[in-house]
């Protein structure tokens, strides 16, 4: 699983010593799974959940579609490494290796700025997490997954595998077999969080596997905004991440969930997200990937309830080696249910991205709405792009808008911005921006700000 | 300001511009007319730097002095080089504040550019929704061409190449344009290409320059442009024929 000519401008690349208080031995296998869930102390409902996914994981053939996965090595990756022995809510408390290296992705000092919440998983386990004093007297709930499970058993009971079942995929039940970490979010009724919750996720070891879960419940006429953003080192072996990611919208609620994904170029990135969305409620999910090898990713609404509506705004940038196969599932079950997805990739140095996505409308989902945008923008001949929209439509009632476009970059676009004084770089690096500022205005202006700047870096890093 | 010597120039190995040679001079404004194909806008494109047009070994351009055959575009620009574009282009989700932003940072503070930006596109007629857009998207012809005025303006340029800044463009904006351009040229070098005579009622050239067949074959005041307009290029064309 070698890789090279990786990016040296990635700023994320450093690792820091190991260090950890236990790590599984390499390799999956149940005794691996009953040593995690005995080491959280889990529940045997739990156990058995994770006993039966990796029963379904192992008859599952990998996915023949999409990415070449065939490189992955499933008994050369750790499933387990816990970094610390508990959980800490200051900074200072935290080992130095950990607290040096959020300090240098600079997730202390967001958190002053402009966050309500935060959660950093390091490795396997949350080692940090913060919430505003306000929002516990309101009854939010902002934890990592583990502490969910242990001080809120009923609610994670009723929801969790709810809306991914385990044997959604092979790698949804990968992650329902050994997973550990992330965030389980609450928020009552008519409960609005006006500041965004962040949960940062980093990879630090050689030939690990990351496989958080996350549960969001927003219950009616709620809202919260979540923001993760991933980063790791850069190795010459590969790492595994395989989240699921689980949300519930209840009537009238809406639910914003931002990935400003950053992997280094070593990881597999391959991730089920999905929300059932209630009537009236609307789901939207900020999806940009700019980092990882391969990412299969494709945030799905499930709109359930009438006048129930699903965004899906995603970026993806594949620089050389990388393919991002990313997209969108909106699946149409009530009636007067709205679907907009609207997607943005990029390819340079010979990278590949693919956009793939499933729009269904059911029979009972009458006077739906349907809009799908999808371009690409290609910066050299080397590159690739490939767009595979899946429409299945049966219902005759509905309003569907298709858009695809694929444009390059092109010498005389070029030639214009030479003529006022700009360089090349400079020039790909503002229509690049300029191409995917659709999105990006819809993203908190501090992330808009770090996403263009890493377009920028891309544009730059690879022509040097 | 600008001297060029033996410019010979090729597109794609066809021979375009042949062994021209002229100076252009600071505070003078010059008219370069010239049938279909003559090679009007390939000068134009040669002198801004654009890397398709392949220049022959003895070809020379002198800009302040300084060599510059074998400048990039960005760099002549830098140097106070502009091209107004024939049709110019739109760019998506850009917008002429960026572009300018980009271009002048480190030399102009942004919300100078923004404040200049402002006052310009007042006197030159520019609706302001145009300068949030994305660059001369859903701009009329007009607008288009103001709009390159106006970036030639804020980023300083002092030889002013405005390839057909006539076509596509209604009376009114060329008056605008035209009559705004003669009341900056001072200590600037303006080279205007167009087919007609109608921007020079506007701004009177100091020089009238044709351009056939990639020659040279008359250069007189604004009376050649006048006599043109009237008899066309035939006795021209017949003179190289």
């Amino acid at each position: 699983m070698k890789q090279s000519n990786l990016d040296f401008n990635y700023k994320y690349g450093f690792s820091m010593p190991e260090s950890n208080v236990y790590k599984s031995r390499k390799g999956i296998s149940d005794k691996v799974i009953r040593d995690i869930s005995t080491i959280k102390n889990e529940p045997s409902w739990m156990t058995d959940f994770r006993l039966k996914a990796y029963e379904f994981f192992k008859t599952k053939p990998m996915p023949k579609w999409g990415a070449d996965l065939s490189k992955i090595n499933f008994d050369d990756i750790y499933y387990y490494i816990k970094p610390t022995n508990e959980l800490k809510n200051s900074w200072d408390e935290l080992p130095k290796e950990i607290k040096d290296t959020y300090d240098k992705i600079g997730v202390p000092e967001a958190e002053k700025k402009f966050l309500a919440g935060v959660s950093a998983q390091y490795e396997s386990e949350v080692v940090y997490e913060s919430i505003q004093k306000e929002l516990t007297k309101k009854g939010i709930i902002f934890c990592d997954m583990d502490s969910g499970l242990k001080k809120y058993p009923e609610i994670v009971k009723k929801y969790f595998g709810t809306v991914i079942s385990p044997y959604d995929n092979k790698f949804a039940a990968l992650n329902s077999s050994v997973w550990s970490g992330g965030s389980f979010v609450y928020v009552p009724k008519g409960v609005k969080v006006d500041l965004p919750l962040q949960a940062y996720f980093r990879i630090n070891a050689q030939n690990f596997g990351q496989f958080e879960r996350t549960l969001i419940i927003a219950e009616e006429d709620s809202f919260v905004h979540y923001i993760e953003g991933c980063t790791a080192p850069i190795y010459s072996t590969s790492s595994l991440h395989a989240a699921v990611v689980e949300i519930i919208v209840k009537p009238g609620a809406r639910v914003r969930y931002t990935t400003v994904q950053n992997w280094s170029k070593n990881v597999y990135n391959l991730v089920t997200k999905r929300a059932k969305v209630f009537d009236n409620a609307l789901m939207e999910w900020v999806d940009c990937n700019i980092g990882s090898y391969v990412t299969m990713k494709y945030p799905s609404c499930y709109l359930v309830g009438r006048g129930a509506r699903g965004e899906v705004l995603s970026i993806a940038y594949s620089g050389h080696g990388q393919h991002q196969d990313a997209g969108a599932k909106m699946i149409h079950l009530a009636p007067e249910t709205t679907s907009r997805i609207i997607s943005k990739s990029i390819s340079k140095d010979g990278g590949r991205t693919s956009y793939r996505g499933l729009v269904h409308v059911s029979p009972v989902a009458r006077d739906a709405k349907v809009y799908v945008s999808c371009d690409a923008l290609l910066i050299d001949e080397k590159s690739r792009s490939d767009t595979y929209p899946d429409m299945k439509i049966s219902n005759q009632q509905v309003d569907v808008q298709h858009e695809a476009t694929v444009e390059k970059i092109g010498e005389e676009k070029l030639f214009y911005l030479a003529s006022r004084g700009i360089s090349k770089i400079e020039a790909e690096g503002m229509l690049v921006n300029g191409f995917i500022e659709p999105v990006t205005r819809e993203i908190p202006l501090e992330y808009s700000i770090e996403l263009n700047r890493l377009v920028n870096l891309e544009m730059a890093g690879s022509v040097g | 300001m600008m001297i060029i010597k033996n410019l010979t120039v090729s597109v794609a190995e066809k021979k375009i511009l042949d062994d021209i040679s002229f100076s252009f001079e600071k505070n003078k404004v010059y008219a370069l007319m010239g049938p279909n194909g003559s090679g009007k806008s390939t000068l134009a494109y040669t002198l801004a730097g654009h890397p398709a047009y392949v220049l022959s070994k003895r070809s020379r351009i002198k800009y302040q002095s300084i060599d510059i055959g074998s400048l990039t575009a960005d760099k002549r620009a830098k140097k106070g080089i502009f091209l107004s574009f024939q049709s110019p282009l739109s760019l998506n989700g850009v917008t002429v504040f960026q572009l300018l932003r980009l271009a002048l940072s480190g030399k102009k503070d942004p919300v100078a550019i923004k404040r200049e930006m402002e006052k310009l596109g007042k006197e030159l007629k520019i609706k302001p929704e145009l300068l949030k857009r994305s660059l001369n998207e859903g701009a009329s012809g007009g607008e288009k061409k103001k709009l390159e005025l106006l970036q030639a303006v804020i980023l300083g340029a002092e030889f002013l190449i405005f390839d057909e800044i006539d076509t596509g463009v209604d009376v009114d904006a060329l008056k605008t344009i035209a009559t705004y351009l003669d009341s900056i040229k001072k200590g600037k070098t303006v080279l205007l290409i167009t087919h007609y005579n109608r921007i020079l009622k506007y701004i009177k050239p100091d020089k009238v320059v044709v351009l056939v067949n990639g020659q040279i074959v008359k250069t007189g005041d604004h009376k050649l442009a006048e006599e043109i307009e009237a008899n066309g290029y035939t006795k021209y064309q017949k003179h190289i024929g």
